[in-house]
């Protein structure tokens, strides 16, 4: 148990009256890639919400282990333009950070070459790296991202999963993510959480696939994502494995997966 | 020196120029212009109230721009058609406190005076009010400044980050309410939140990280007092909205040179 990082247990949030979760049991251990997939308006950023702090929960419990830091990328920044603010700057809010950690924060995240551009200048994508640079910064314990790839073409999509991949490495950090792209999804997570108002279904990729609930929600289709990559999945916790053949392959399952 | 009543007139206007650059930056960031407003105009009818209750001018403002802001945090907060309610608070605030102060004041008051301020009127003890106020609101918002700003880029990094967005917006909230008090003397209810947003809005085009933003805001403040007096004792014209005029020339320029950047 000492690698549990967080831990949710009876959980129900609501979404200003209106309950947008109920009783959801959930845990993220260190190393492990969490996954929470459904449909639009399941709960899953009041989820992720909710384990931020942002949220208090209506019922239920939350536990953290003791000092857990917790890297957080949102869904989306808005960005007014009537503020200046810098790439640098931004990884350093709220605490000032040394020069060499956000270098290097930077460089594990992919942003090296815009560290200077001002914020509002950034493309999708880039934003996307910086706020991962970002959370990254503090060597968290846990990385909640929240659809981090909106707005991505597939294969900026799957190099950032396999950015991920890489932090989650070096850090040994525990990540629980939101995601829309299944393909990816069964690829890449030791652990799926079918989402839909409640936790319909969860396990290994393979188990939720196949699960009633599951298909029931997301259709058959990803079935013949899954076979694709069941390969994969069986080395993932080989570390010396090559993972880059990933998006390599990514576009051929594109059809499957929808 | 402070027996001269330009010299005490500089000091207020100072005083204020202090106070509006930072804040101001956080009232164009968080789009809180209308908000700013409605703010200030309460300030009337708390100046009508302090007069019928013979309180100090400061305590009445201070106390119904606070009210005010509160209250329109509250109904913000609960999904109220923002712009709608804000224009709504912000014009009634002004025709109750024009009323009030019609009813409660029995003696013929000089209403423009607090409309649109009456800076070369100022006393010594405006003068200290204003500086203990607005040294107040500078320190509170440099104090909270780092907490401040991710709060305004986006409350869950807030939150993840272990900061309460609750807690930072009403930190801003009092400030208002702190400036909005400090200021109805200098530039007069209906102008305040001109001295907000026209130094922040105008600093802006010149920089590029939100600290200089702040202190560029405070620098044009500066010299928008100083040059609205000085136009103000050239013309005779009202000292408040002279102030306000420089900024506004500020802005224009500064916005002017900001385009012909962009564009090289």
């Amino acid at each position: 148990m000492s690698s549990r990082l967080i831990e949710a247990r009876g959980l129900t949030l609501k979404n200003g009256r209106a309950t947008a979760l109920r009783d959801v049991d959930l845990t993220v251990d260190r190393g492990e890639i969490v996954t929470i997939v459904g449909p639009n308006g399941s709960g899953k950023s009041t989820l992720l919400r909710g384990l931020i702090g942002a949220l208090s929960p209506a019922s239920g419990k939350i536990t953290r282990a003791p000092g857990l830091r917790i890297g957080y990328v949102p869904q989306k920044l808005h960005l007014d333009q009537s503020m200046p603010m810098p790439v640098r700057r931004f990884l350093t809010l709220p605490l000032s950070k040394p020069a060499a950690a956000v270098e290097a924060a930077l460089k594990a995240a992919g942003a090296e070459s815009y560290g200077d551009r001002q914020m509002s200048a950034l493309s999708g994508g880039q934003l996307q790296r910086v706020l991962l640079a970002r959370a990254i910064l503090d060597a968290p314990d846990l990385l909640i991202l929240d659809e981090a790839t909106q707005g991505l073409d597939q294969a900026g999509s799957a190099a950032f999963y396999n950015q991920i991949e890489d932090v989650r490495n070096t850090l040994d950090c525990g990540v629980l993510m939101v995601s829309h792209e299944l393909h990816v999804v069964m690829a890449a997570s030791d652990k799926v959480i079918c989402l839909n108002g409640h936790v319909c279904c969860q396990g290994a990729p393979a188990q939720v696939a196949s699960a009633p609930e599951y298909r029931a929600l997301f259709g058959t289709g990803t079935g013949g994502a899954l076979a694709l990559y069941q390969h994969d999945h069986d080395h993932h916790h080989d570390h010396d494995h090559d993972h880059h053949h990933h998006d390599d392959a990514a576009p051929a399952d594109a059809g499957a997966a929808r | 020196m402070m027996d001269n009543f330009l010299v005490r007139a500089a000091l207020a206007g100072l005083g204020v120029a202090v106070a509006v650059g930072p804040l101001g930056c956080f009232v164009v960031w968080r789009r809180m212009a209308f908000f700013g407003d409605a703010t200030a105009h309460a300030a009337i009818l708390g100046v009508a109230l302090a007069l019928a209750t013979e309180v100090p001018i400061y305590i009445g403002v201070i106390l119904t721009a606070l009210a005010m802001a509160t209250t329109l945090v509250a109904l913000t907060d609960r999904g109220h058609g923002a712009d709608t309610l804000l224009g709504v608070m912000s014009h009634a605030a002004l025709a109750v406190g024009l009323v009030a102060m019609a009813m409660f004041t029995t003696t013929r008051v000089d209403l423009s005076a607090y409309l649109f301020g009456d800076i070369l009127a100022v006393q010594r003890s405006d003068v200290a009010i204003i500086w203990v106020g607005g040294l107040a609101v500078t320190a509170c918002v440099a104090w909270r400044w780092s907490r401040l700003l991710t709060t305004t880029l986006n409350p869950d990094l807030a939150h993840a980050a272990g900061i309460s967005p609750k807690r930072e917006e009403l930190a801003l909230t009092l400030s208002l309410a702190l400036i909005v008090a400090i200021s109805i003397k200098v530039v007069g209810a209906l102008l305040i939140a001109a001295m907000l947003i026209i130094p922040a809005a105008a600093a802006r085009p010149l920089t590029t990280r939100p600290e200089v933003m702040a202190l560029a805001a405070t620098l044009i403040a500066a010299l928008s007092v100083l040059g609205g007096l000085y136009v103000s004792l050239l013309t005779d014209a009202p000292a408040g909205p002279s102030i306000i005029c420089v900024s506004a020339v500020i802005f224009v320029a500064a916005s002017t040179v900001g385009a012909v950047r962009r564009t090289r």
